[in-house]
């Protein structure tokens, strides 16, 4: 599946590197406590710069998802129709991802999901999608 | 000090250009200079009493487009929130004119995407690939406008049982004002079940929920209020505004998709100008989706959160209705080049003026525009008042 494939710069390298090995990561704030997404230079709550890469439970409730029935971009055309989705994750961040292993007419908002890494990308970096639990 | 901008200033001269073929065989370049030349001449003014230019054509836009007019301005702006722009370059001349920075500002847009020059076509202006969106979005496929506002779309009706049905009446209630205009782009009336047999772009959308893709151009001059007094059309002044933001292009990163910032700059700007809803007599609002009106029509306290859907099921936003909007037909009907903005503004101030021929609503005193830019994520609304609400 050709994706869009985001540049690795220095700070988003260990979530990248991490997807290699299937693992899901989010930054930490060491001073607040909260988990961040995506990856920022200063925690979005209280601008501490003190961010830990940690890893996370890869479970989540879909908040919000979508059926595209045309391609976001071009090299989506053979994709459709597929699922784009919003997914709070248990750690309490929200990230937008696809929907996979599912028909679209069962889908729900509540629904529960985990994470899949069926998707490679070129350079062997994984795009992390979710699939029902 | 929040009353400071009421009354202070207001829009003199308001023109567009869109045709119902769509497209406007003129370049931007040549549009931009057109609209402003038009907007004085419907204004009054001249070029040489204009001293504040306002676009965002580009980089340093204001500066270069001053440089082709021979302005040399004493304010400028070159702001860009997307569709809602020109909702924020009125506020900011507003301000600027009641804090004596300046006295005359002119306002442009111009953009021609029927010839192929889309800037937003496959998501727009965030495609620079360092941007969030870019790294964190368009990688599973979220590069059509559609996509985003679809996610709202879906988690209203999960929440508060918003059916496919209420938001086509939106499309077609507007529509049934763009069958009064004869410059819109789609005149012909539809119904319901029209909106509904239209293809799925990105589920629950349909295409009939989406805005047009069409050339248009515009612009606007804005004075103080000493200076509208003396002119021959009647002025728009500019009673309240207000503007606010609830994240950028990434739509993981809005707190509540149901809920826009039209909640914090929709009351501002109704305070200030002291008007309640019962003072309003025809809105103007960015409807890039019929979700996108919905939402505005909640957050601008027209009826509770989640009850919009019962809001516009009678037809009550067409015409004939209690509540007159989108007068000129919409970005769903009437044009839609990329930034609504500008003409949200045009027609308020022409419904002030009394200038809309058969779709005209009678006794307009009060207009409420609202502009949305971005991925739901920057809003802006300017309450505009004939001379009488001053």
């Amino acid at each position: 599946m050709p994706r869009i494939e985001p540049a690795v710069v220095p700070l988003t390298e260990p979530y990248w590197e991490a997807t290699r090995n299937e693992v899901l990561t989010a930054q930490r704030c060491g001073a607040c406590d909260r988990f961040v997404w995506y990856p920022r230079e200063r925690c979005p709550n209280c601008l501490s710069a003190d961010l830990v890469w940690t890893d996370l439970s890869g479970e989540g409730t879909i908040y919000t998802f979508n059926v595209m029935r045309k391609p976001g971009n071009p090299m989506m055309a053979d994709e459709i129709p597929y699922l784009i989705a919003l997914v709070d994750l248990d750690e309490g961040i929200r990230v937008t991802t696809n929907i996979v292993g599912a028909e679209p007419e069962s889908v729900a908002c509540g629904q529960r999901v985990t994470v899949d890494w069926g998707v490679e990308l070129e350079d062997g970096r994984r795009l992390p999608t979710f699939r029902p639990a | 000090m929040a009353n400071s901008l009421r009354g202070a200033a207001a829009i003199v001269g308001a023109v567009d250009a869109v045709s119902p073929t769509g497209s406007l065989d003129r370049t931007v370049e040549q549009l931009e200079v057109d609209m402003i030349a038009a907007a004085l001449d419907d204004s009054g003014l001249t070029i040489d009493d204009v001293d504040c230019v306002m676009s965002n054509n580009g980089m340093m836009a204001s500066l270069d487009l001053a440089e082709r007019l021979g302005v040399q301005g004493r304010f400028t702006d070159s702001t860009m929130t997307g569709g809602s722009s020109f909702e924020v370059f009125v506020e900011h001349a507003a301000a600027a004119i009641a804090a004596g920075l300046c006295e005359t500002a002119v306002i442009v847009y111009a953009a021609t995407p029927r010839a192929g020059n889309n800037p937003f076509a496959g998501g727009g202006p965030a495609r620079d690939p360092g941007s969030p969106m870019f790294q964190w979005d368009l990688p599973y496929g979220a590069g059509l406008p559609a996509a985003g506002y679809s996610l709202a779309a879906q988690r209203h009706m999960y929440q508060y049982g918003t059916t496919s049905e209420q938001l086509a009446q939106i499309a077609v209630s507007f529509r049934e004002w763009a069958s009064m205009n004869p410059n819109a782009f789609k005149q012909d009336p539809i119904t319901i079940d029209d909106v509904l047999a239209s293809p799925l772009v990105a589920e629950p959308l349909h295409k009939l929920d989406c805005c047009l893709v069409t050339d248009g151009a515009g612009a606007l001059v804005v004075t103080s209020a000493e200076r509208a007094r003396d002119l021959a059309k009647p002025a728009a002044y500019v009673l309240g505004a207000g503007t606010a933001h609830s994240h950028g292009m990434s739509v993981s990163q809005m707190p509540d998709v149901t809920t826009t910032a039209y909640s914090v700059c929709g009351p501002q700007a109704m305070n200030m100008a002291g008007i309640s809803h019962d003072d309003v007599d025809v809105v103007e609002l960015y409807d890039s989706f019929t979700i996108t009106a919905m939402m505005t029509l909640e957050d601008l306290g027209f009826c509770a959160k989640g009850e919009g859907g019962d809001f516009v099921a009678d037809g009550r936003l067409g015409p004939g209705g209690a509540l007159p909007t989108n007068t000129n037909g919409g970005g769903l009907s009437y044009t839609h080049p990329g930034m609504y903005g500008m003409f949200i503004l045009v027609e308020a101030v022409r419904q002030l003026r009394g200038e809309c021929g058969d779709r005209q609503v009678s006794d307009v005193d009060i207009a409420l525009a609202n502009g949305c830019g971005g991925l739901l994520s920057c809003t802006s609304t300017i309450v505009l008042g004939t001379e009488a609400t001053l």
